[in-house]
């Protein structure tokens, strides 16, 4: 059967414009899905946030003219904000896709699909939220704005540099040690490369005395759950599109 | 070693089904890569740690997804 698939019909049957019509489309369905879970556990944890941050700026007097009312940010500017997310995860994820496939053992396009969302979850979710974790409004110090921004997308590089890096060794290894040893020394090797990284990286996050703890666990837990059902979607949809259209 | 590397092609007959050429991803992944990081560097970090336009505006209309989707906001 298998066989019969390298030999028979070399048409195209997977074109870069598919595919990235298609990462594109899937990244809006993920980004939708990911939405409900913003209204429903996100925003909550943002509003009780808010309500802490003016509870407790009582120095200086005066509130900041609201450039952007609550209503909006909300509404159109959340459904913008993770709309644009999910397209452009997903473009980018759908030419992770056209690189794996093929190329990840005998793997077909339904499981590429899957290892390569999950595998971009942990680059670009898992690696950074591990040492820079999703902060609700009122925890972090405004003057260290510039070098937090620096920590948070030198570790999303640092995730993706070893993911990749890890791949590329399985690769390697896997004729000489065999499929499961190879995916387990890289997996190893990852773990321990980022938990030196973690080590020696600043950690300047500050979290005002008297912060609700709860607010803060559920706020990212709210966020993690937006990219994991984002990084599901884009894994599951899109796999099973990607088969469906090469079956026909 | 010709053995082995003949025995080794007859054990995994064939990876996997038809791959993209890398030369036919290159110019979409460069693309892609760009304006894929361009959108994000708005939705993420405009007028947080870098402004490129004035004011406050692109950070405040982004404002609760930049929180939840777990950049830095301010």
């Amino acid at each position: 059967m298998a066989s019969h698939d390298a030999t028979a019909s070399p048409a195209p049957l997977m074109t870069m414009r598919a595919l990235l019509v298609r990462g594109m489309a899937v990244g809006i369905a993920g980004a939708a899905l990911a939405l409900v879970v913003a209204w429903i556990y996100g925003e909550p944890q943002v509003g009780a946030a808010i309500s802490f941050e003016e509870a407790h700026a009582d120095h200086s007097g005066g509130h900041e003219a609201e450039v952007v009312s609550r209503a909006v940010q909300k509404s159109l500017g959340l459904v913008t904000a993770v709309g644009v997310y999910g397209v452009a995860i997903g473009g980018i994820f759908a030419i992770a896709f056209a690189f794996a496939y093929g190329r990840l053992g005998a793997l077909h396009a339904r499981a590429t699909a899957a290892l390569v969302a999950l595998l971009g979850f942990v680059a670009v979710e898992g690696v950074p939220f591990l040492k820079y974790p999703a902060t609700p409004p009122a925890v972090g110090n405004p003057d260290t704005i510039g070098g937090r921004t620096a920590l948070y997308f030198g570790m999303v590089a640092i995730g993706i540099a070893t993911v990749v890096g890890a791949v590329v060794v399985c690769r390697r290894l896997a004729p000489r040690v065999g499929a499961w040893n190879a995916v387990t020394l890289s997996a190893v090797a990852f773990v321990l490369v980022n938990a030196v990284l973690f080590q020696v990286t600043p950690k300047p996050d500050a979290v005002p005395s008297g912060f609700p703890a709860e607010t803060l666990w559920d706020f990212r837990i709210a966020s993690l759950g937006m990219q994991v059902v984002l990084w599901a979607t884009l894994g599951l949809l899109f796999g099973w599109l990607t088969e469906r259209a090469a079956r026909k | 070693m010709a053995q082995t590397a003949l025995s080794r092609q007859s054990a995994v007959p064939q990876p996997a089904p038809l791959r993209i050429p890398v030369r036919d991803i290159v110019p979409w992944a460069v693309l892609a890569a760009v304006l894929g990081l361009v959108l994000i560097y708005f939705v993420g970090a405009e007028q947080g740690a870098t402004s490129l336009i004035s004011g406050s505006w692109v950070h405040e209309f982004t404002h609760d997804g930049r929180h939840l989707l777990g950049f830095p906001c301010h």
